[in-house]
């Protein structure tokens, strides 16, 4: 699993950041610059500049600045440099972009940042290798590629957390907002139900 | 996405009073499961979307009233709702989608028509005004009320199983509250000017009531795939039961027309009778008597006679 260690290089610099620094670098010319605005409060108007907005993240909290279009994933990825939540499909298809709100599993492309406000987020940096989902996906080598395993990892964490002994069958519905193009499906599987003899009764790690 | 502004008021009031009075200006927002597809692929461009998050009094699942902003995944926790909704609320492609999307945004989801998805408009049409989709590829399209210009189908799963159970529907606007028989949110545009459903621009769909009454439902649909996609065809139906003899039938078609479709040739078919397979198969013919199917959706009245007929035999149970 991505550690929130290993986004962020000892000398403070990353390859996102690089990223993110050439991008604004060519595109600021053509970007929206208006100042950023007093948060939506009520039935205030904000946008379509960057607003400020403070998201709850992993059980702190993250100030930034962004767009009332920017989503929940590009504010994560790009803003916030937490890269382990995938951007593939971007239209709430594929699941690579799953992340917890709220103690739920949702698409984080297809909710915009500005409306995550005020809920619990939870992304894959919140577990570690030795969690009891993460750990078992290792066991049952249940990626190939892996750019699927962290959504897949969010959506197993989610479903475990409320439905404490599941089936085979409601394994196979509750993980069915994902998909694998390796076909790694066997591995998923068999991962869900040992991690599931080990996240019990809708425990939540205290992050 | 274009840039748009935001705000997330307080109450159905003051978000009526920031959407527009013409199409296409503003949004409103509940899950945006389809509103951000629609604009990340620019099929809707508002300067403006309204999010309905802060408004506390859209929310819950009661027996007898849906809020528009309560959660599939909310409608599915609640073990009130009749078995046609939750039949229907199970099959709504996956568990984020459920958690996410809400029973409002369900009911007024666009059509998935890929013509209008990929910017031919409602109606499908090319840049010389011909409707693309009779001739082209339409195995997923209308079979029943297909005369043209609207060739879509209706999206919406809970619809069908809503109208057989009679409900209703609450839409605030700026002259207050209305409520009318969700059969009439729906509509088969004419021409360009309208929508699939009877919203004005500046209205916002509040909440489902549900008269109860004890029929029993069911829904069924037929797929191509169990899970993340739209059913081919559904129906749900609703029995109003005199012993073993149907009282009064309910049934309603899905993802057949560019309405959700009630079948009174099907309910007839059914009342005074008791259900048997052969009274069952008898309304399915009835419901489809009428299918026009276009160059490549033949298959699509077989498949929603075979859900009439098991809905009906399911409900009877």
């Amino acid at each position: 699993m991505v550690g929130p260690k290993e986004t962020q290089q000892p000398n403070g610099f990353s390859r996102r950041s690089f990223i993110q620094g050439v991008s604004v670098g060519s595109g600021a010319a053509g970007a929206l610059l208006a100042t950023p605005e007093a948060k939506a409060a009520g039935g205030d108007v904000v946008g379509p500049g960057a607003v400020s907005m403070t998201l709850r993240i992993n059980g702190r909290n993250h100030s930034l600045e962004a767009e009332p279009r920017v989503t929940l994933l590009d504010a994560l990825r790009d803003r916030l440099d937490m890269t382990g939540a995938k951007k593939v499909c971007d239209r709430a298809t594929c699941g690579a972009c799953t992340v917890m709100v709220d103690g739920q599993a949702v698409y984080a492309c297809t909710m915009l940042a500005i409306e995550a406000e005020g809920r619990e987020i939870r992304t894959i940096e919140s577990l570690s290798a030795n969690d009891p989902v993460p750990r078992n996906f290792v066991k049952h080598d249940a990626q190939q590629c892996g750019f699927c395993t962290p959504g897949f990892v969010m959506a197993c964490q989610s479903f475990l957390e409320n439905n404490p002994n599941p089936s085979q069958a409601d394994v196979e519905a509750g993980l069915s907002g994902n998909i694998c193009r390796c076909g790694t499906y066997v591995g998923v599987r068999l991962a869900a139900l040992d991690a599931a003899k080990e996240v019990k009764g809708g425990r939540r790690r205290g992050y | 996405m274009e840039a748009f502004e935001y705000a997330a008021p307080n109450s159905v009031k003051e978000a009526v009073g920031l959407l527009s009075s013409n199409w296409g200006e503003a949004d409103v927002l509940a899950g945006g499961t389809d509103l951000l597809s629609l604009l990340k692929e620019g099929v809707h461009t508002p300067k403006r979307v309204v999010s309905l998050k802060n408004v506390s009094g859209l929310k819950g699942v009661s027996a007898s009233r849906i809020g528009a902003t309560a959660t599939i995944a909310e409608l599915l926790g609640n073990s009130s709702v009749p078995a046609a909704v939750r039949q229907a609320a199970e099959g709504i492609t996956s568990p984020q989608m459920r958690a996410m999307g809400t029973v409002g945004g369900e009911l007024l989801q666009r059509p998935r028509c890929w013509y209008f998805r990929n910017g031919y408009g409602l109606l499908g049409k090319d840049a010389k005004g011909k409707s693309l989709a009779p001739n082209g590829e339409n195995q997923y399209h209308a079979i029943l009320g297909n005369k043209g210009p609207a060739y879509f189908v209706s999206a919406s799963s809970l619809a069908p199983a809503l109208i057989a159970l009679e409900a209703t529907v609450t839409v605030t606007g700026p002259d207050g509250e209305d409520e009318m028989p969700l059969e009439k949110l729906f509509q088969t545009p004419s021409s360009d000017s309208q929508r699939e459903n009877t919203l004005q621009p500046n209205q916002v769909l509040t909440g489902i009531n549900l008269p109860g009454g004890g029929a029993r439902s069911a829904t069924y649909e037929v797929r191509q795939r169990q899970l993340m996609d739209w059913p081919l065809a559904s129906a749900s139906v609703a029995l109003k039961m005199s012993g073993d003899t149907v009282e009064s039938a309910r049934v309603v078609l899905g993802h057949v027309a560019p309405t959700p479709w009630r079948s009174s040739d099907a309910e007839r078919a059914l009342a005074g009778k008791a259900v048997s397979e052969d009274t069952a198969m008898a309304a399915a013919k009835a419901a489809l008597s009428a299918a026009t199917p276009l160059s490549r959706n033949k298959h699509k009245v077989q498949l929603a006679r075979v859900a009439v007929k098991r809905a009906i035999l399911q409900a009877a149970g």
